[in-house]
């Protein structure tokens, strides 16, 4: 009787584990934009953020980021990073470039816990910080616990 | 880990050239769980860094938003010939690196 219920109560616990961190709590994405900007304020426009409106699977969804400056030592991008308001953690990567990238603009490919919106920040050698936002549905998500 | 490097063989001074890397690697989440029920661990190529010719022009530092086999291109002036070199380090410490030459013509 006993095995019975402890064999019940096993399997419950395994049928429940894959779903638990199944979205970033909002304070999450605040913590992680507040760690990246302290605060300062987000203008629109220079960055531009490229990733497909529809995405069939998750685990691997294409993005780009490309931010409008002159990439001189005097004026350039120091930093590009991409955020999640959805994923179990919200900072997905932060790249340093520099004057002697010439042209500001990274490429990767990114894993999308369901349909949502991805930030692109960037923070000029002023110190200012730029954002750009797009919306992208996943049909698949990455976090499904499956392989 | 296995990783292969895209630059182009020759550039003109001053020129703009697309760096791209991609490296077989899980990207383990450490949110996903084995056939036992039990958490794998994170790990995942946490930092990368690029050189041209000693100097630092790139750094990635990744988290499990990251796609497994992660790929990443970027963009450099071709200065001098020389070499770009990626190194990495994951959750286990394990490093990893790729080189290319590129030549520089005035």
């Amino acid at each position: 009787m006993a095995a019975r219920r402890e064999f019940l109560a096993s399997t419950a616990a395994l049928l429940a584990a894959p779903w638990t961190p199944a979205r970033a709590a909002q304070g999450d994405f605040d913590a992680a934009l507040r760690a990246l900007t302290f605060g300062a304020p987000l203008g629109d426009g220079r960055v531009q953020l490229r990733t497909p409106r529809l995405a069939d699977n998750g685990l691997s969804v294409p993005l780009e980021v490309r931010v409008d400056s002159p990439m001189t030592p005097a004026d350039h991008v120091l930093r590009i990073a991409l955020l999640s308001d959805r994923n179990p953690r919200a900072l997905i990567a932060s790249f340093a470039i520099g004057p002697f990238a010439g042209r500001a603009m990274v490429t990767t490919r990114v894993r999308l816990s369901g349909s949502q919106r991805v930030w692109a920040l960037a923070q000029l050698s002023d110190g200012s910080w730029w954002q750009d936002s797009a919306e992208v549905e996943v049909t698949e998500s990455a976090c499904l616990d499956t392989p | 880990m296995p990783a292969r490097l895209l630059v182009p063989e020759h550039a003109r001074a001053g020129e703009v050239v697309a760096v791209r890397v991609l490296i077989q690697h899980p990207m383990e989440t450490g949110f996903s769980h084995d056939m036992a029920g039990a958490l794998i661990a994170r790990n995942v190529i946490h930092t990368l860094i690029a050189r041209y010719a000693g100097q630092e022009i790139f750094r990635a530092e990744m988290g499990s938003g990251i796609a497994a086999n992660p790929m990443l291109q970027f963009w450099t002036i071709a200065r001098a010939s020389g070499a770009i070199t990626l190194e990495w380090v994951d959750d286990r410490g394990v490093r990893g690196s790729v080189s290319a030459s590129i030549v520089v013509e005035p």
